[in-house]
């Protein structure tokens, strides 16, 4: 069910980002969404790309280390308050989000929310009785 | 100052007299060990020198080679020279790897050391009139019990305050009026800076006299020292394979420290050859305990390089000096006064599931060291949280802690982004000028 995170890291100095990024767009790979976590000495780049397994490719033949990781993509609708809810329900749940970004789809009008938890599973039946919408894969593919 | 010394008969000693009186104390020495230390007795036995061989100074040259690794073959009992019962105390200090270094002392050896540090401080001043702060750790560490005990043969007030809690030394130094303050020159040097933000001036304590050891320090660094605290800044030397401090130790001169050589001959040697070379020259210090029972160490290779001078000194001692030591024949690092092998952090990180791809940062920020050590992460160590990789960095740092003693700050880095020089990772980049 759960959605592939591409989780890249990056060394701190001048540079280290677009060698990340160039290299995907030489190996066409579409960027969904992003997100980066920095510290004072190092970065950690999360991203949803269209073709996972090209990046996964393409980055470890170029000695980056990343790794894959499994989050939660839940579609909101794009007005004041949805995200709100969504957050709700785990909270009702007593799951603790660790981290969260979004990104806008082009044709519809709504959200997409990728959510990073403990418990994948316990998170998405939690939305999925609310009534949220969960994407997949596949549905990145599309968008 | 007024000349004084702890045992005059012997620190002025004329040359030649204390060289008759170390040649007879190495003909017993060599005797003594070969009888009752298996270990060196085979390493004799091997180089085919019998202790008949040996009949004075002049022989010690055909003596075999201790060295740190010796220490750890033979851990713990391989080198005692008595029956357990005899002895009354051990010392430890950080060995190449994870095996510590333990050293033995009868009663007779803790004397004799004790007496080496008395030297110490009647060199700079001590009386029993004076009030002798030591704020060198105590327990393993060699430095505290060293000059805790010297100070009470001089019959000084002897502080026992160990390192650390400097508002409490502070207060201590001021109560009490302190004249004598023992511990590391970086630590001395903190407790300048903390007493001039509490508003102290030098004239204010009545501090006269420092003895400072256990890590490199600068001139630079001593007049700093000498200039916040309003002392003179006395260096001292030792390490626990001979006993301690007091090895040797500065005088009024302050142009190197007069080795204690009734109990410790020193030898200069070229650290690739062994060849020993001629007074004056710059090598590593080989030193042989003369009169240590329990732990009696032949020729051992201390992997500091200086240089020996028997110059004659304005004190009056005739004890040869031998200069600070101005780096080492090993990879060996002193890291706030704490000994630190480049071995021992392989080891930790071998242990904790990483590979041994590391870089040491070492600098000196004001007057105290910063310690880094830069580890590869391996991919199947990568997470996405910035929590999961911290938490990661704590826990090497505390595996590494357990081993050294100190604390590094652990940062961990991308496969192959350590730099390498001709192929070969840098391990050590040292930034602290520590020699002048």
């Amino acid at each position: 069910m759960s959605l592939k995170q591409l989780t890249v890291f990056v060394e701190n100095k001048q540079g280290s980002l677009v060698a990340i990024t160039d290299n995907l767009a030489r190996h066409n790979v579409n960027m969904r969404a992003l997100s980066i976590a920095d510290t004072q000495e190092f970065g950690i780049l999360r991203l949803i790309v269209d073709d996972h397994a090209a990046a996964v490719k393409t980055l470890s033949d170029e000695g980056f280390l990343i790794n894959t990781t499994a989050v939660v993509g839940v579609k909101i609708g794009d007005e004041p308050g949805k995200l709100s809810k969504a957050l709700e329900v785990l909270d009702n749940a007593g799951i603790n989000v660790e981290y969260l970004y979004a990104f806008m789809a082009r044709t519809e009008k709504h959200a997409y929310v990728v959510l990073r938890v403990a418990d994948n599973a316990a998170a998405e039946t939690a939305l999925e009785t609310a009534g949220f919408h969960l994407i997949t894969d596949a549905d990145v593919d599309k968008l | 100052m007024e000349k004084r010394y702890y045992q005059p008969e012997i620190e002025t000693m004329p040359v030649e007299d204390l060289k008759k009186l170390q040649s007879e104390k190495l003909v017993k020495q060599v005797k003594h060990v070969y009888e009752n230390v298996a270990y060196y007795r085979d390493l004799m036995d091997q180089k085919g020198v019998k202790p008949e061989d040996i009949r004075g100074i002049e022989d010690l040259h055909k003596l075999p080679f201790l060295s740190k690794a010796d220490l750890r073959d033979a851990y713990p009992y391989g080198l005692l020279g008595k029956p357990l019962k005899d002895c009354v105390r051990i010392h430890s200090t950080s060995g190449t790897t994870g095996r510590r270094v333990v050293a033995f002392y009868t009663q007779h050896d803790i004397d004799l050391w004790e007496d080496c540090c008395a030297r110490a401080i009647v060199a700079v001043g001590g009386t029993d009139e004076d009030v002798c702060q030591v704020a060198y750790g105590y327990g393993l560490f060699t430095g505290g019990a060293g000059l805790h005990g010297g100070s009470h043969k001089v019959g000084c007030l002897t502080l026992p305050m160990s390192s650390g809690f400097t508002d409490r030394q502070i207060q201590f130094m001021d109560d009490l009026s302190a004249t004598i303050l023992c511990c590391t020159p970086s630590y001395a040097a903190y407790i300048g800076e903390t007493l001039k933000e509490q508003g102290y001036k030098p004239e204010d304590i009545p501090l006269k006299a420092g003895i400072f050891g256990a890590e490199p320090w600068t001139e630079e660094m001593r007049r700093n020292i000498e200039a916040t605290l309003g002392i003179k800044a006395y260096d001292i030397y030792g390490l626990t394979e001979t006993s301690g401090p007091g090895v040797a130790f500065e005088c009024c001169e302050q142009t190197g420290m007069h080795i204690n050589e009734d109990h410790f001959l020193a030898e200069i040697i070229d650290p690739d050859t062994g060849e020993v070379l001629p007074e004056g020259s710059k090598g590593e210090l080989v030193f042989t305990a003369l009169d240590k029972e329990a732990f009696p160490l032949l020729r051992y290779r201390t992997r500091d390089i200086c240089v020996l001078s028997r110059k004659p000194c304005s004190c009056g001692r005739t004890h040869i000096k031998m200069s600070k030591p101005m780096g080492r024949s090993d990879d060996m690092m002193i890291i706030r006064g704490v000994n630190v092998f480049p071995s021992q952090i392989e080891t930790v990180l071998l242990k904790e599931g990483y590979q041994p791809n590391y870089q040491i940062v070492i600098d000196r920020v004001g007057n105290n060291d910063t310690f880094d050590v830069h580890v590869e992460m391996n991919p199947e160590q990568f997470t996405d949280t910035v929590s999961g990789i911290t938490a990661q960095e704590k826990a090497l740092g505390e595996a590494m802690k357990t081993m050294l003693g100190i604390n590094p700050k652990v940062h961990l880095v991308a496969p192959k982004s350590i730099q390498r020089s001709e192929g070969k990772a840098v391990r050590i980049i040292d930034k602290r000028k520590l020699h002048d």
